[in-house]
């Protein structure tokens, strides 16, 4: 369980990149909150700076968008999914739960 | 339409391939390819590729599985050497040839060379079994390269060349790269990177003849430096392949000549990618060679131009650890405004920059480096803009 900022810190519409390795990039998509591996799947870019609409996030290298609930892209060029983890809120403070690998959607 | 041949495996020709898919095209479609691999994405051959930090399963564009759906046959390692177009007859040079009832031309560009006779040691950087050859060499120990041509290209290999140990130098003909991409300012900025990279930067000659016996052994420049080298690369811009197409009616200059739809001027013939000059203009860009199919594949269906694009233009380059990203229309006349990080010692400093460029008070085009956020944001804006212009033009 890794900490991330100040629940009130992050507002709807921003992101965080958390600097765990892989880093994972961290969303408040109209008050709910997603995490995500930052970097893309189709090529070294950082999600946590794509641009950020409903559930989805869009590359800002090529504009391929993944889908914040599960991880799959939804367009091209990206084919692979990026790992989601889970999100908590302790003591007004966001928390990252990263997954095994193994909980990586197909 | 029963078949469809799309000329050309690489980026552009394997989204062709899936556009016809996509829109319903259940018929016979054969893409043919002059290289021996599936479809590869390039970018990260300059970059990643080039300095070992990924390798080729990182550049194959379609899995298995998909390919095996787009139930294409696949002619690779077979160059086409015409076309006849009154029966949109393919010839192959083994002598094949393949009859469609609709051709997509996706050919690409080849790298331009240098004249002279061939030398060990002296590469261009294009395709994958170049990109081989030369990673091949970079690890053979350290080297001193010099790198012709100060374009993406250029600036992205000495980038990697650096990366990896070499003493590199790049030689530009031009006072100074990039300006007709980015203008005189912007473009200076980005020149002073390869300073923090290690390189050194020669501009305003040209090159006279390289040195060698049998290998490179240095580059004679214009003005009469000579600079050793083993390794020399050569990225002077590429030419479209469409050699293959004389004597076609298909109307060439620099490019096959499309409308906005990349139409040809042929019913049933349509160009896409580096090969393609649509609407006047041929881009060599990825996102070019990603975005045209989906028209393209449209108005060959259609047997007519039933939809035009004009895209924004887009580029990025990734050098020395900055990221360059490029989105709009420039002229030399516009005025360009530093709109967000600062310039520390004739770089972008720490933090990169974002740059708007300005005619009458309206925003043509945005270069940034390393802030990707509000790049998108104003691409973005750009991109309605634009839209909103051609609506009432």
């Amino acid at each position: 369980m890794i900490p991330v900022c100040r629940l009130d810190d992050l507002p709807a519409g921003e992101s965080a990149r958390v600097d765990t390795m892989p880093p994972i990039a961290v969303f408040n998509a109209d008050g709910e909150l997603y995490a995500i591996d930052d970097t893309c799947t189709h090529q070294d870019a950082s999600l946590s700076e794509g641009w950020l609409e409903g559930c989805l996030v869009e590359c800002p290298l090529h504009a391929a968008s993944f889908d914040l609930r599960t991880g799959l892209p939804t367009c091209l060029p990206a084919r692979r999914a990026v790992r989601t983890h889970r999100v908590t809120v302790d003591d007004g403070v966001i928390h990252v739960h990263v997954a095994a690998e193994e909980d990586t959607a197909a | 339409m029963r078949t469809v041949i799309v000329v050309g495996a690489s980026l552009s020709g394997l989204y062709a391939a899936r556009e016809l898919r996509a829109q319903g095209f259940d018929g016979r479609l054969v893409v043919v390819g002059d290289e021996p691999h599936r479809p590869y994405d390039r970018p990260p051959l300059s970059k990643d590729f080039l300095t070992g930090r990924s390798g080729e399963d990182r550049l194959a564009l379609g899995d298995t599985e998909e390919l095996a759906e787009l139930d294409a046959e696949w002619l690779l390692g077979t160059r086409a050497r015409g076309l006849d177009t009154r029966d949109r007859t393919v010839l192959l040079d083994d002598g094949r040839t393949i009859s469609g009832d609709g051709v997509v031309i996706a050919t690409g560009a080849s790298a331009r060379r240098l004249p002279g006779p061939a030398l060990a040691g002296v590469h261009t950087l294009r395709t994958l079994d170049d990109a081989r050859a030369l990673r091949a060499e970079l690890t053979a120990g350290a080297r001193r390269v010099v790198v012709i041509g100060g374009g993406f290209i250029g600036a992205e290999t000495a980038s990697s060349c650096a990366g990896l140990g070499h003493d590199v130098t790049v030689v530009e003909a031009a006072p100074l790269p990039l300006v007709p991409q980015l203008g005189p300012e912007m473009a200076a900025l980005c020149a002073a990177l390869h300073r923090r990279g290690g390189v050194d930067l020669v501009t305003g000659t040209g090159v006279a003849a390289l040195r060698g016996r049998g290998a490179v052994t240095g580059v004679e420049l214009s003005d009469g430096r000579l600079l050793p080298a083993e390794v020399v690369i050569v990225g002077i811009g590429a030419v479209p392949n469409t050699g293959w197409l004389a004597g076609s009616p298909l109307a060439l200059d620099d490019g096959v000549l499309c409308d906005d739809g990349c139409a040809t001027a042929l019913p049933q013939v349509v160009a896409v990618g580096d090969v393609a000059r649509v609407g006047g203009t041929r881009a060599e860009h990825w996102t070019s060679a990603t975005e045209q199919p989906r028209i393209a594949v449209r108005n060959l269906l259609a047997g007519y131009t039933a939809e035009t694009l004009r895209p924004l233009p887009y580029f990025w380059s990734d050098q020395y650890g900055a990221r360059i990203q490029f989105a709009g229309r420039r002229l030399d006349t516009d005025t360009v405004r530093i709109a967000e990080g600062t310039v520390t010692d004739g770089a972008p400093g720490e933090g990169g920059l974002l740059a708007l460029y300005e005619r009458e008070g309206r925003t043509t085009a945005v270069l940034s480096v390393d802030r990707p956020r509000p790049f998108m944001r104003a691409r973005r804006e750009l991109g309605r803009g634009a839209g909103a212009m051609e609506a009432v033009s």
